[in-house]
């Protein structure tokens, strides 16, 4: 075999390898869940804090803004064929769809799972995780689990509030500013998005959450335990993500259209 | 026998600590004692070759009877390796919390005790952060004595401690043996310390047991390595210098123009 050829094979096998690696990680984390849920809802509640209302900010100011430029575009698109009373359904099927889930999935990766992935490698690299091992707690169930299902169930959340706030947004730019009719504005966003619509919608938000934690972690957990290392997990955390993310939002939207 | 990559840490190491006994594993840096550490308590697994505690191979024991066995063990590690995001006296309630139901009327009593006993009962409230090198070893020592482990694991307890902590610990380590009927082993390269408090040392070099015996045997005995060790002494079979090229070679060599 040609060297080539070695590299390939031998850059396959890693890739298999790591692959499986992570179906076997993710399965553990789903195994501990239900009992971590139970006994120590304390530490999961802690968690849902830490990634989920600790973004809030950053994901309300952003969901305002995105609301309001999609008010924007929206407008000065229809106002072209006297449709602007349609603007509401627009910026509701753009956001509840696509983009709440999206670019709060993005943010979260920024904020929540930046944050996940540090935090975890310096604790493997001053030997917390360790410790933990020494004192017979098992680190996966005590330091993963609760990390893991915090950030699943704040998405959903977090993806409601953006949406709300991109509608709360849009109603500002459209209605109070370019004088789009308020009547107008929800009546055809009430008469246009279906329920399934929103399904599709939360449907996402937790597909991104399980997906953005799930790396977020896993990145922390093998990190190299040095400066540079937990540097890199942490960048890679963000890369990952955002790719994993866009590719499953377009599968998610081929399968459910 | 256990090697990292293409180096070898250990062959044909034999040694034995018997119960209630202070065990010291000395040796200059490198020669792989925390290693060794991590062998005895099954943080790392030989390639070859047998651990056995209180008759057992714990290379043989399943996650739930190795975490049994660990509830018996106490580790001090190097850096302390306190949790970072609890203060200092859920750091000592730690393994209380997780492995007994005893109340917090309790806990709080055990907890203050072993902060009493290392001198910083005080600083219960204060996060690791905020704790000098010399206290979050102090505090991760409480830690280690707070569920009256039958072994007790110390890695490096001497260093960066102030003579007056350094005669506490020193004596704490040998009361709690004696009174207690723990088994203590000891890594250190504190020489004059080690020599106070252990009643069996071991001289690890090249990846085997150089020499063992008391501390007066190890004083008196005739090996240049050991004398070399136990008189602090530059020269000696044990290089001070890692290996390299030539010195003048290398500083006037071509490299350097």
């Amino acid at each position: 075999m040609t060297k080539w050829g070695r590299d390939i094979y031998d850059n396959a096998v890693e890739f298999l390898r790591t692959f499986g690696a992570f179906q076997l990680f993710f399965l553990r984390l789903v195994r501990h869940s239900p009992r971590m849920l139970v006994r120590r809802p304390g530490l999961v509640i802690k968690q849902v804090y830490n990634t989920g209302a600790l973004s809030l900010v950053i994901i309300m100011v952003c969901g305002f803004f995105v609301g309001g430029v999609l008010g924007l575009q929206g407008y000065s698109n229809l106002a072209r064929f006297n449709a602007e009373d349609s603007v509401g359904t627009v910026v509701a099927m753009a956001l509840i769809k696509e983009l709440g889930p999206v670019i709060t999935a993005l943010l979260f990766a920024g904020r929540a799972g930046t944050a996940l992935s540090s935090e975890i490698g310096l604790m493997k690299a001053t030997d917390q995780l360790s410790a933990m091992e020494m004192m017979a707690v098992n680190p996966v169930r005590r330091v993963l689990v609760p990390r893991f299902l915090g950030g699943v169930i704040a998405m959903p959340l977090l993806v409601a509030i953006f949406t709300c706030i991109g509608l709360f947004g849009a109603n500002v730019v459209t209605v109070d500013m370019l004088n789009v009719d308020v009547g107008a504005f929800w009546q055809q966003m009430q008469a246009t998005v279906d329920p399934d619509d929103i399904r599709e919608g939360i449907f996402k938000s937790i597909v991104f959450g399980i997906v953005a934690s799930l790396l977020a972690v896993w990145e922390g957990y093998n990190a190299i335990p040095t400066a540079e290392g937990v540097g890199r997990a942490t960048t890679r955390t963000v890369v990952i993500t955002a790719i994993a993310v866009l590719i499953l939002d377009f599968m998610i939207t081929a399968v459910m259209l | 026998m256990y090697s990292r990559g293409p180096r070898v840490i250990f062959k044909d190491l034999n040694l034995t600590i018997k119960r209630g006994e202070v065990t010291a594993l000395m040796g200059p840096s490198g020669t792989g004692k925390t290693t060794l550490l991590r062998l005895i308590t099954r943080q790392l697994i030989p390639q070859h070759g047998a651990i056995f505690v209180d008759g057992v191979d714990i290379a043989s024991l399943n996650q739930s009877d190795l975490y049994k066995l660990r509830q018996r063990f106490g580790m001090l590690f190097q850096n302390g390796a306190l949790l970072t995001d609890l203060n200092v006296f859920e750091n000592v309630a730690f393994p209380l919390r997780e492995h007994t139901s005893l109340t917090n009327r309790l806990i709080r009593h055990v907890v203050l005790t072993k902060l009493h006993a290392v001198g910083l009962r005080g600083a219960a409230d204060m996060m690791p952060a905020e704790l000098s090198g010399g206290m979050a070893r102090r505090v991760a020592l409480a830690r280690a004595m707070v569920m009256d482990p039958e072994i007790l694991i110390y890695d490096e307890p001497f260093v960066g401690l102030d003579p007056i902590s350094m005669g506490v610990i020193v004596r704490l380590v040998r009361r709690m043996n004696d009174a207690l009927g723990i088994t203590s082993i000891v890594v250190s390269h504190d020489v004059a310390e080690v020599s106070t408090v252990a009643d069996r040392s071991y001289l690890i070099s090249d990846g085997k047991v150089a020499a063992s015996g008391s501390p007066d045997e190890l004083h008196a005995a005739n090996s240049e390595l050991v004398r070399q060790f136990m008189h602090g002494m530059a020269d000696g079979p044990v290089a001070f210098h890692f290996d390299a090229p030539n010195y003048a070679e290398q500083l006037l060599g071509r490299d350097s123009e």
